[in-house]
């Protein structure tokens, strides 16, 4: 049990900073792909054609592939493609940190399933309450910020939040491409001590309790989401 | 008041006293092939309660409804307070409005109340109330509170102030969105089919609302079934039929002594 004690020569501390990194990019993809799912929704429902066949292409072809081999390509093939470009334009290579390339290549497929996630839920707002905006002379600006948005959540909420979880998992991921979050914490240290039960054990229960505090947050947020609505229990 | 505004409104006035709140010429409205409106005309001058009547598919709340361009016209002329609305033809044909800021300040001025209320359910009845004027027309939020607790409080809602829309009757959330309509301070309401989403026993609240705001002088244009009522508080009736202006002029004429056959045919139907 030693072994899992946050000071050395325990492992516990090794593992716990795995776990924060990991929670940094589940955060930080999660915020990217809400911001590109938002974007995306309204692009795909009020958009041109051009940029209605673009997201359609982008959240067909993230979906269709293993997010593994995506995280492959853009990780190795997104790194060399703009250190080539910074040299050709006369840069020095730069060596771009594993946070942020984390970040972004998780982001960028959450963003393809949150675009359909929140797509979904603007089309559940009842019509006229988007009409009434438009009638008082709203903004399209204002009209997203205090009508749409906020309307459309208590629909999006249990869809996001499974893409929360998700993305909480996926971090795992990125062991394969090196980056220290907790699978790959639990590895070295499992490796090292040859405890490999006890690790791992301890990385599950890591991330049970990452999705238990999750659930509660998200109950709360989803509650306040449908505050104007009628419990669903008394309509039985 | 630009000085186009204050010349229309000059020229309203010099016909007939009161000046024309909203004038509408020609429209014609098209949903691909159906033909709504084929060139129909109307005009309210200030402290006028004018009622659109109609049977199913006239076209009566199409007509309403591009007066603030929810629909937009195929084509015609809408002005509101003596101001044109500018329309433009989009790159499919469509007719579209052409200055976004001139539309959405146009419509501040119009109070609409709708057929299904269209409360925005994630707000409380204040809340409702004051979201127009807070964040489109800019007022002092402490300000809009008071005037919406007045307004709530004048609709028989004082109490709901903080209740959500869903958990209050059809009446009461009608007579919430007249509050909101109010709480603009609109030159002209606009009411599409008001009662027509309300049980019987709930019309009557409503209507006493709308009555009480017709006589003391607000300006409205009314669709509506209830021809009693029509004939009561309106001050000029339209009736249309299959898109254009069947036969119009005030309530005791066109309820008393209709002369178009098809007018007589739809009183004896409703009444």
């Amino acid at each position: 049990m030693e072994l899992l004690s946050p000071v050395a020569p325990g492992w516990g501390g090794t593992l716990l900073v795995g776990l924060l990194h990991s929670i940094e990019i589940a955060v930080g993809a999660t915020c990217l792909g809400l911001m590109i799912g938002t974007a995306g929704a309204f692009g795909k429902l009020y958009g041109g054609p051009v940029t209605r066949d673009l997201l359609a292409v982008y959240t067909t072809i993230v979906r269709a592939v293993p997010e593994l081999v995506l995280i492959l390509l853009l990780y190795y093939a997104g790194t060399d493609l703009i250190n080539q470009m910074l040299t050709a334009i006369g840069y020095q290579r730069v060596d771009i940190s594993g946070l942020a390339a984390g970040i972004f290549v998780l982001g960028f497929v959450q963003g393809a399933y949150s675009t359909e996630v929140i797509r979904g839920a603007i089309l559940a707002i009842p019509q006229g309450q988007i009409e009434a905006a438009r009638a008082y002379g709203m903004s399209p600006g204002l009209m997203l910020r205090r009508i749409t948005l906020p309307a459309m959540l208590p629909f999006a909420i249990p869809g996001l939040a499974n893409l929360w979880l998700i993305a909480t998992k996926d971090t795992a991921l990125l062991a394969v491409v090196g980056f220290f979050e907790l699978t790959l914490a639990t590895r070295q240290a499992a490796g090292v001590t040859k405890a490999y039960l006890l690790f791992y054990l301890a990385a599950g229960a890591l991330y049970l309790a990452l999705t238990l505090f999750s659930n509660l947050i998200i109950g709360r947020v989803e509650a306040w989401s449908r505050r104007g609505m009628p419990s669903v229990k008394e309509a039985r | 008041m630009s000085a186009v505004e204050a010349a229309a409104v000059r020229s309203g006035e010099a016909q007939n006293g009161a000046a024309e709140a909203i004038h509408v010429e020609n429209l014609h409205k098209k949903f691909g092939q159906l033909h709504v409106l084929k060139g129909v005309s109307l005009s309210a001058r200030d402290g006028e309660v004018v009622a659109i009547i109609g049977g199913s598919g006239s076209g009566k709340s199409t007509l309403l409804r591009c007066i603030n361009c929810l629909e937009n016209p195929t084509s015609g002329i809408i002005r509101v307070n003596g101001e044109e609305i500018k329309l433009k033809a989009d790159s499919h044909g469509h007719t579209v409005p052409a200055d976004r800021k001139q539309i959405e300040r146009i419509r501040t001025r119009l109070g609409m109340v709708f057929q299904n209320f269209n409360l925005w359910s994630h707000m409380t009845l204040i809340e409702n109330v004051i979201e127009v004027p807070v964040h489109v027309l800019g007022v002092k939020r402490d300000e809009a509170i008071a005037q919406a607790e007045k307004l709530l409080a004048r609709v028989g809602l004082a109490e709901k102030r903080d209740v959500y829309p869903a958990f209050l009757s059809g009446g009461q959330q009608q007579r919430a969105a007249i509050a909101r309509a109010l709480a603009i301070n609109p030159r002209v309401m606009l009411f599409d089919e008001p009662t027509s989403a309300l049980d019987p026993e709930l019309v009557g609240e409503v209507l006493k609302v709308i009555g009480d705001l017709a006589r003391e002088g607000r300006t409205m244009v009314l669709v509506t079934h209830e021809m009693k009522f029509a004939r009561e508080v309106a001050t000029h009736v339209v009736y249309l039929y299959n898109g254009l202006v069947e036969e119009e002029g005030p309530p005791e004429q066109l309820f008393g002594a209709p002369k178009s056959e098809r007018l007589k045919q739809f009183l004896r139907n409703v009444g």
